[in-house]
């Protein structure tokens, strides 16, 4: 053998060995995924002040367990890690690095609560790690330039609000808007897209009132604005205050046009309470079919969301609004897998989870879909009004879509 | 930090074991110091032993037991209660994060100033509470610990809210090749190693003697010439301010701040870490402080549908099985094994 066919083997060799080395490395490269699972990811407050929203980590289990059961994505078993936080930040850290870290999960899906992720989102970019459809109304998750690996879900509370001031200026004469709002950044969230809604007529607000969260009663609230002499009301309180607040009104007669914030449009826990009656004539904009509502009775993806509950979820409510939520946000999880099909490195998944096109959830209302583009990281941006008939929330004018004006 | 250490024993115990005590102490002394000197090798080499998220948690440990040898000087050697120590806690953190946000100074400064900030706080809620005892008193700082986080969504200017504030991680400085969790760790065993020392010094000597005589019995106390006033609101100030160090570190190591992080439950978890450690006791903190951040995750690694019913178990064994905590049944296995005839005689 010459010295120059020596010299050739040898690099062929070397390349060969390189090659396969580099083949071995990209296999590795993908994080949380083996040939019969992928691992995803997930904080909730399974105990602490917000454990209500728990069951959302639960429903959301039970799902993925019907995904496995039949057959699971491509092939593939959901192995889904659910850890508790708490709704305390620096436990959702330390819970979240744990599943970054250690269980090294591929995607983290629904972290629960703006503050949690909040103290996650910068560590999450940082290691590039996908982090979908976060579980929080807060309007700063979409923004894909600089933090590229997460993304929001449901529409954000400041659209909402643009959509009630629209609906007031253009229906009401002379309107004096009274608004009551919960004493945090949910509350001030909303007030900010109902101010930004009103441009230049800000000053049709003519009283403003808070509450905390741990106050017992809102009712002197309820009397201060009446008698500020409003004609419309803003309601954003959370379901509780929501009640109360609807009650008080109608006690002592006062009949403004009055905005119910989606966040308490459950029948089941808040205009039942409140009296159905006393609620009559009350505007919301939905995004999902209320689960309490007669009139998805014998809808489709009602009706199957009830089979899926009563087979995989038994212990879970069939009137808390959060079970469809968490049924929802789960199909769309899967279906950026199914999409992924078998590439399901990060940035593949983070590629598809941006390439959401027209797709329809079964407990959305009819006509609202889930879009996203690289530059649009917020999911669902319609909504739709309704106004409350003394038995269901009939629904009326077209979807209002947040992107088009 | 050992169990040699841990010598705030009661008086009555003291006079019973006398006899064994001085030939004993010189025993222990070599071996407690040989085991202080174990666990902090242990402690040094542990960044080359583990995983960066390992290493964040043991960060945490630390934090906990600085705040936890704060609570145990007040609660343990001074017998003044206090459920409101998660709020020094809060402090802590956010004088640390409006320093390091709003004004941009460096992090290293900003910890030492938490800490004389809790001090000042701390004496000023001390004083008026002197007139406090017991469960009284303990109603007046859960108060402190249901007012903090509200106080802090308040100043939103300064404090972000309940958004609160997002920090970045400090890098390793001086060149020094170290993730940012390895040097976040040595910075604090570093801070956790001083604080222990001069604590120890504290407790050991006169000024500990005096803290101690004033829970036992503070009209005899006072009639030996301490003054009960001074010495409970500057042990209430220099409580605050280890628990507001702890704070700082933690807000550095978790990198964000928020009203939800230091809640009611955080001041409980505290005084559980006392006893469940070792009431009175420094190296009860070392104990206590593990348990609180390791147990509520094996709890939920056990059970995901009733984690908290789980670490109630652990709870009610611990303290049926150890019923002085860790440090002291430690202290008892000690005494057993050096001088069994002793704790024989004492019909235990």
């Amino acid at each position: 053998m010459s010295l120059f066919t020596r010299f050739i083997a040898l690099l062929l060799v070397g390349g060969l060995a390189m090659t396969a080395g580099a083949g071995a490395a990209a296999a590795q490269t993908v994080v949380g995924v083996t040939a019969t699972e992928i691992k995803i990811g997930n904080t909730n407050p399974y105990s602490g002040p917000a454990s209500a929203y728990g069951t959302i980590g639960k429903v959301i289990g039970a799902y993925f367990k019907k995904v496995n059961d039949e057959g699971g994505v491509n092939g593939r078993k959901i192995n889904y890690i659910t850890l508790d936080d708490q709704y305390s930040p620096p436990k959702t850290v330390e819970m979240v690095r744990r599943l970054v870290e250690q269980d090294q999960v591929a995607v983290l899906f629904q972290t629960l609560g703006t503050p949690p992720n909040s103290a996650i989102h910068k560590y999450v970019n940082q290691q590039k790690v996908p982090h979908l459809f976060v579980a929080t109304g807060a309007t700063k998750w979409n923004d894909p330039q600089n933090f590229p690996w997460t993304m929001g879900y449901q529409p954000n509370y400041q659209t909402e609000g643009r959509v009630y001031a629209a609906y007031a200026l253009k229906h009401v004469k002379d309107p004096k808007v009274g608004i009551l709002y919960q004493n945090d950044d949910y509350g001030k969230d909303y007030l900010k897209g109902f101010e930004d809604g009103l441009g230049e007529n800000k000053k049709m607000i003519v009283m403003k009132q808070t509450y905390e969260v741990t106050d017992p009663t809102i009712d002197s609230q309820i009397v201060n604005l009446k008698n500020s002499g409003a004609n419309v009301f803003f309601n954003i309180t959370t379901p509780k205050f929501a009640a109360q607040a609807i009650k008080k009104a109608n006690e002592i007669g006062w009949k403004p046009l009055h905005f119910l914030n989606n966040v308490s449009s459950s029948l089941g826990t808040v205009l039942k309470p409140a009296g159905l009656e006393a609620s009559r004539d009350l505007i919301t904009a939905l995004y999902m079919k209320e689960v309490t509502d007669p009139q998805w009775k014998n809808d489709k993806g009602f009706t199957e969301w009830v089979a899926f509950m009563k087979k995989y979820y038994p212990d879970g409510a069939l009137d808390d609004q959060s079970n469809a939520f968490g049924y929802n946000v789960a199909i769309l999880m899967t279906q950026v897998l199914k999409q992924a099909g078998n590439d399901l490195s990060r940035e593949n998944i983070m590629k598809q989870a941006a390439n959401v096109k027209n797709f329809e959830l079964p407990l959305l209302l009819p006509g609202i879909k889930v879009n996203t583009s690289p530059t649009d990281f917020a999911p669902i941006e319609q909504e739709q009004l309704a106004k409350f008939d003394g038995e269901k929330w009939a629904l009326f004018g077209e979807t209002i879509d947040a992107v088009k004006k | 930090m050992a169990s040699g250490t841990g010598g705030a024993t009661s008086t009555t115990e003291r006079a019973s074991d006398a006899a064994g005590a001085p030939r004993r102490a010189l025993a222990a002394r070599p071996i407690g110091l040989a085991a202080v000197g174990m666990v902090l090798l242990v402690a040094v080499s542990l960044p080359f032993a583990m995983s960066n998220f390992r290493l964040f948690q043991f960060t945490q440990v630390l934090t906990y037991a600085i705040a936890l040898l704060g609570l145990n000087m007040l609660t343990g050697y001074n017998g003044q209660f206090s459920l409101g120590h998660g709020a020094f806690y809060g402090i802590g953190a956010y004088t640390t994060a409006i320093m390091i946000d709003r004004w941009d100074i460096g992090y290293g400064w900003t910890i030492p100033v938490a800490g004389i900030v809790c001090l000042v706080v701390g004496f000023l809620f001390g004083r008026p509470a002197l007139r406090l005892e017991g469960l009284y008193l303990a109603l007046a700082t859960f108060s402190l610990a249901l007012a903090v986080p509200q106080i802090l969504k308040y100043f939103e200017h300064w404090t972000g809210g309940s958004q609160g504030i997002v920090l970045s991680k400090p890098k390793a400085p001086f060149g020094l090749r170290l993730t940012e969790d390895q040097w976040l760790y040595y910075l604090t065993l570093a801070i956790t190693i001083v604080l222990f020392v001069v604590a120890w010094n504290l407790l050991r000597g006169r000024v500990g003697r005096a803290i101690v005589a004033i829970r036992d019995n503070h009209i005899a106390a006072e009639a030996m010439g301490i003054n009960s006033a001074l010495y409970k609101s500057v042990v209430f100030g220099v409580s605050a301010a280890y628990t507001g160090i702890a704070g700082a570190l933690s807000a550095i190591a978790i990198a964000f701040v928020a009203p939800d992080s230091f809640n009611v439950f955080l001041s409980i978890t505290l005084l559980t870490g006392i006893v469940i450690g070792g009431f009175a006791t420094i190296s009860g903190a070392i104990y206590g402080a593990l348990f609180v951040q390791f147990v509520p995750n094996w709890a939920q690694d056990i059970s995901k549908a009733a984690p908290w019913a789980i670490f109630g178990v652990f709870l009610i064994v611990f303290m049926y099985v150890m019923p002085r905590g860790i440090a002291g049944f430690l202290h008892l296995v000690w005494i057993r094994l050096t001088a069994p005839a002793v704790s024989r005689e004492q019909g235990r």
